[in-house]
């Protein structure tokens, strides 16, 4: 009875959490979104003992300063956490003082600019959420702070139960990968593109974003030998900002492996203990 | 089976001065030492215990957290954040506290399916029962109102919905909202007053289930064979019997619960929900957590008028209808026999009633549109005919199988079957 139950209430649970919607659509004019669902890809973060490659975060967040910073705010994550990828605290200090953040009032009232250090969080573009929107086209760009977290298309049955047990926690940079690299494509025949929007199938909301394409071949340079071309670009900014929602990741998949293995230990020695105290009662 | 001899015997000096004053060690050894328990409950009698562990759990982590959490619009989400990246181990409580709740309600709902099989409702245990409903309606509220502090989109336009569903009561229904909100849409003063409450119901909650514990200490727990204890052969003590079965089953859960903590934490999330609130964008599906869901499907699913009453009344009225019922349960079931091991029909309805709850749960997360209207509909109609078609006619009807004389006897007859299984 309880293993039936077990099953059926487990089952219940993870259906329910994953029904968000996939299946069909026609053509010209797609209900459901992303047109193209995301790829599974292969992620050094994946599985519960994956940690960040943290060459792939330096690149990450190169492509972060020099592309999506220009529109998009990241005001959640401090300079000081940049430390994990592998940086001396120098190298971050040196890095935060290449930013600007308003500080004040001053003994005088008045508010002034300093260099950011360890303690700033990344400056936004904008100064509001408003003005980000005036800017673009009324569409106000997202801060990415949790960007890799708040984006997932629906994964469907049986996905969304084998999940529970493959892991899989990476549908926010799969999908991010996805959108990066569907750009430029052509859309169906009859397919009706709005004005100032840019056709992407793999935009969950609809058929096309306000944002346009944003990084193209060689955009960035790279000094590590990695190509520069829109799939790598993609794929480490994609890492980076997982990073930048999840941080402790690490130390979290690390622990549970030890709280595994310590339940594990305790749950024998509790059974055998069991055992042997019901041994003489028949139940 | 309330222990009327009780055998507590202080040893120490300092242990009979405090037996003569207040008698507390008394009370604990004589309800959870000595204390007599059926010798054959099997692990879903277990989940007693594993709720009052979650519990504590959501209260020492709720507790830590709310220390470092700020009940303002403005800073609501950026709190939670900053809790999860900055506080030393906030990830972990945030996460444990998070996922805490839906496994509150996995102990809860396998705890309330056990009460349903074995018949554990019947006289002599009915306000056992109640007490019962009474405490998952207070999780349920407690749930909600934790969903809506960290202040995301799901947080924010689910609050909105569901305190949308009292504008349906005519006359009071929108006094009754604005006294929710503490005004007139989803904004500060309502956050400021469900983290009050949020932080009230969990005492709550600890209250009703010390009187939850208290009869079920006066009328004895039911078992699986649903025959009251007769003998003393019938009965084990509660301690080390039932403690360390009820500590494997503990473990084994847990484990299940931190392997979603610690490796798949948003699993049970939604991804809208780490979108800060904005009252001017409506996110495509509004859904509520996994476990409100079949009550969502049952609200959604009356999209019809019937006399007076509008489909939007309707449908509240239903979902509330549908908790509601399982308070009248005791006296619905009509049969003379308790368990469902006896019962051959009421087992089957049993587990058809327990597949159409994960049904209307599917459609819970499903858009309220097409066939899913037309499946909830007809979900909910098996929902509401359990309680009160088939389970009052079933009781009259059903000839159950024959009963062992006692709990001892029913135990080695099952020995004798299986004479490996000790």
């Amino acid at each position: 009875m309880m293993k039936k139950l077990l099953a059926v209430l487990f089952g219940f649970g993870l259906v329910a959490s994953g029904a968000v919607a996939e299946e069909a659509h026609s053509q010209a004019e797609p209900t459901h979104f992303p047109m193209v669902m995301p790829v599974e890809q292969d992620w050094s973060f994946a599985g519960p003992f994956g940690t960040y490659d943290k060459g792939q975060l330096q690149r990450g967040l190169k492509i972060y300063k020099e592309v999506c910073s220009a529109c998009h705010s990241m005001k959640l994550v401090s300079f000081r956490s940049l430390e994990d990828f592998g940086y001396s605290e120098e190298q971050v200090k040196a890095f935060a003082a290449e930013y600007e953040v308003q500080d004040g009032p001053n003994a005088d009232g008045e508010m002034f600019t300093r260099k950011a250090g360890l303690s700033d969080k990344f400056p936004s573009p904008y100064a509001n959420a408003e003005a980000a929107a005036a800017a673009n086209n009324g569409a106000a760009p997202p801060d990415l702070s949790l960007i890799a977290k708040a984006r997932g298309a629906g994964r469907g049955l049986p996905l969304v139960i084998l999940d529970v047990f493959t892991q899989y926690a990476e549908g926010g940079p799969d999908y991010i990968y996805g959108l990066l690299t569907q750009y430029g494509k052509t859309p169906p025949t009859g397919m009706e593109i709005a004005e100032g929007t840019n056709y992407n199938p793999g935009f969950m909301s609809g058929k096309a974003l306000a944002m346009a394409q944003p990084i193209t071949d060689d955009q960035v340079s790279y000094d590590d030998g990695t190509p520069q071309t829109v799939d790598q670009y993609a794929r480490d900014v994609s890492a980076f900002l997982m990073w930048a929602s999840e941080p402790h990741l690490e130390v979290r998949k690390q622990t549970g492996f030890k709280v595994m293995i310590f339940l594990l230990i305790l749950g024998c020695l509790v059974f055998v203990t069991k055992r042997r105290v019901w041994a003489e009662v028949a139940h | 089976m309330s222990s009327e001899h009780s055998t507590y015997a202080p040893k120490s000096g300092a242990g009979k001065w405090f037996d003569q004053r207040l008698p507390l060690a008394r009370l604990m050894h004589d309800s959870f030492v000595s204390y007599p328990v059926p010798r054959n409950l099997n692990y879903a009698y277990a989940f007693g215990g594993i709720l009052s562990i979650m519990l504590v759990i959501q209260i020492l982590t709720g507790i830590v957290l709310a220390m470092h959490y700020s009940a303002t619009t403005s800073m609501a989400f950026n709190s939670v954040e900053q809790t999860v990246r900055d506080v030393n181990s906030g990830w972990l409580l945030r996460y444990l506290h998070s996922n805490g709740a839906s496994f509150f309600f996995v102990a809860v709902y396998i705890h309330m399916c056990r009460g349903l099989y074995y018949g554990s409702y019947k006289a002599p245990r009915e306000l056992l029962w109640i007490l019962g409903c009474v405490i998952f309606l207070l999780m349920m509220a407690t749930g909600f109102m934790g969903y809506v502090l960290p202040w995301g989109q799901m947080s924010f336009w689910g609050a909105t919905v569901i305190t949308g569903f009292f504008t349906a009561f005519p006359v009071v229904g929108e006094w009754i909202q604005q006294l929710l909100l503490g005004g007139f849409a989803v904004d500060n003063p309502t956050l400021n007053r469900f983290f009050s409450l949020h932080y009230l119901l969990p005492f709550m909650i600890a209250g009703v289930v010390i009187l939850h514990v208290w009869s079920l200490h006066v009328s004895g727990q039911t078992n699986p064979t649903g025959i009251e204890v007769k003998s003393k052969t019938d009965t084990v003590a509660f301690t080390p019997y039932a403690t360390i079965k009820d500590a494997f089953a503990m473990i084994v859960f847990l484990a299940v619960y931190l392997y979603f903590v610690f490796y798949i934490p948003n699993y049970l999330g939604h991804p809208d929900n780490y979108i800060e609130a904005n009252a001017l964008k409506t996110p495509a599906h509004i859904v509520p957590e996994w476990y409100f869901l079949p009550f969502y499907a049952i609200l959604r699913a009356i999209t019809f008028n019937i006399g007076p009453i509008d489909s939007k009344l309707g449908g509240v009225l239903a979902m509330f209808g549908s908790i509601a019922v399982l308070f009248f349960l005791p006296w619905l079931d009509t049969s003379k026999v308790r368990s469902a091991v006896y019962r051959p029909w009421y087992k089957l309805f049993f587990w058809l009633f327990v597949a159409d709850v994960v049904i209307l749960g599917w459609l819970g997360g499903k858009p309220a549109e097409g066939t899913y209207v037309f499946m909830a509909q007809v979900a909910t109609f098996f929902y509401f005919a359990f309680f009160l078609i088939i389970l009052p006619v079933l009781g009259l009807v059903e000839t159950p199988k024959r009963l062992p004389n006692s709990i001892t006897e029913a135990v080695l007859e099952k020995n004798k079957a299986e004479p490996v299984h000790a």
